[in-house]
């Protein structure tokens, strides 16, 4: 029978929940690494058991774990994140320049054919490879060697590479999202990257369309067609059916169409959810009622759905890595919350329960499908 | 030998139950103690100071015989009762944060 493990990353440690086909009851198991930032933990799709944490602290800096035994023991990764040649500098905050420092990694993304090749993303914006189960990192130079770098700036929330999504029928075409620079793409395995962010408008830059400088907060892709990809923008819904090179506004009848994550259901590649959030200044969700918004038509036209979240006195937030779907018949949809609950649907959003209420505000939520 | 008290979140990451003791060649320095440490407990690399510049991490302090001693050269001789074991050499998390 299949079974789903939920791999989440909070402020305080990882916790992985487990439950069988059903999606009724849930065991759950943590906290890992208690204490810590676990920004985020994935795990390799050749190999569900290898799995791969990104730990970190204000005190001690980051490390990397690595399990073979789907969590059950770790091992310490490599920590060093060098990036290549001379570092140099981006804008800073105040738009002066600033010395490209690593700080954390924000992403984890195992390759799709190669269970000890792994990729991070990290802030200041870098993406690395590691060949050797993460034991050694190497930067990919080229994305941040593209000639608006110097000119990259800082979101909110430090100047960090979040998304990796890579396609499953090119393995030289990466995408990449970048706050707040935008979306980048390879299509030579990481050597050369262009921007991707033409139709996207932004009204706190200067020039509102340029090519670069956009607060991206996540994309997404189905992996039936990865030439349509999905974004959440710090303001607006966007979607591409042309790999990134072009991009058109579906925010339709959101009530806002701020938020940060956004997700495509597992075998509908025109269903997405997103959750709205009030404003940039008002991380919560609009009215206080916590509710996710599913499109079935490939974004615009959006119904909310609410059957058991709470729909008063709500003002969590849900972050761009923490919302999930599974694999399984009908899709399972799972979301985390800054105030530490984990929400899963096992009927594709149309009803909710917490799976879990209490934990550490949740950074991040990945689910495996295992057979 | 060298006596190392490390904050519970690094003895959790090397997998100790009670404080470290090294053997330490030559002088008994900041930086021969963390030499020494590193070389002994690998996962620690790059959790106390920069892996490249060896720059003591922001929020991580060295104290001794009731001194702070994070703010001095790497290559200064840490007290006698420290080189002897009769005092520990403290890695302490900096009170910041929460």
């Amino acid at each position: 029978m299949s079974a789903i493990r939920l791999l989440v990353g909070t402020r305080k440690g990882a916790f992985i929940l487990t439950s069988d086909g059903k999606r009724k009851k849930w065991e759950v198991s943590g906290p890992h690494f208690a204490g810590w930032e676990i920004y985020h933990l994935k795990g390799s799709p050749v190999d569900p058991n290898r799995l791969y944490a990104s730990q970190t602290s204000g005190w001690f800096g980051q490390v990397m774990q690595v399990s073979k035994d789907a969590g059950k023991t770790w091992e310490a990764g490599g920590n060093e994140f060098n990036y290549a040649g001379t570092a140099g500098t981006h804008l800073w905050y105040d738009g002066t320049p600033h010395p490209w420092e690593f700080k954390r990694v924000w992403h984890l993304e195992p390759s799709l054919t190669d269970a000890d090749t792994v990729y991070a993303g990290v802030e200041d914006a870098a993406i690395f490879r590691s060949a050797d189960s993460g034991r050694t990192w190497q930067e990919l130079p080229g994305l941040r060697g593209h000639p608006s770098g110097p000119k990259w700036q800082p979101g909110a929330g430090g100047m960090c590479l979040h998304t990796i999504v890579l396609d499953p029928s090119d393995a030289k075409r990466m995408f990449i999202a970048i706050s707040a620079a935008g979306v980048f793409r390879t299509d030579d395995a990481g050597e050369t990257w262009r921007p991707m962010n033409r139709g996207l408008r932004s009204d706190f830059m200067p020039d509102p369309t340029a090519e670069v400088g956009h607060c991206v907060h996540r994309i997404a892709m189905h992996r039936s067609r990865p030439g349509v990809l999905f974004m959440q923008k710090h303001w607006d819904v966007m979607r591409s059916d042309d790999a990134g090179e072009s991009w058109k506004e579906v925010s339709g009848n959101l009530p806002t169409d701020f938020g940060f994550p956004v997700h495509v259901h597992a075998h509908e590649p025109e269903t997405i959810y997103v959750v709205p959030i009030k404003s940039d200044s008002e991380h919560f969700p609009p009215e206080g009622k916590l509710r996710v918004y599913r499109s079935r038509t490939g974004g615009n036209e959006w119904e909310a759905l609410t059957n058991g979240l709470p729909q008063s006195d709500c003002y969590v937030n849900v972050l761009r890595g923490a919302m999930t779907v599974d694999s399984l018949e009908p899709c399972g949809v799972y979301f985390g919350t800054t105030g530490g609950q984990v929400y899963g649907s096992a009927d594709a959003g149309d009803k909710w329960k917490p799976i879990v209420r209490d934990l550490p505000a949740v950074l991040s939520v990945e689910a495996q499908t295992l057979p | 030998m060298i006596r190392v008290v490390l904050p519970a979140h690094l003895r959790i990451l090397a997998r100790l139950d009670g404080e470290v003791t090294l053997g330490v060649d030559g002088p008994v320095t900041q930086r021969s103690v963390l030499d020494a440490l590193e070389a002994r407990y690998p996962m620690l690399r790059g959790t106390l100071r920069d892996h490249a510049t060896k720059k003591r991490r922001a929020f991580v302090r060295f104290f001794a015989c009731g001194e702070d001693f994070s703010n001095e050269l790497p290559d200064t001789l840490l007290p006698e009762a420290v080189a002897t074991g009769a005092e520990p050499f403290l890695v302490v998390g900096a009170i910041a944060g929460g």
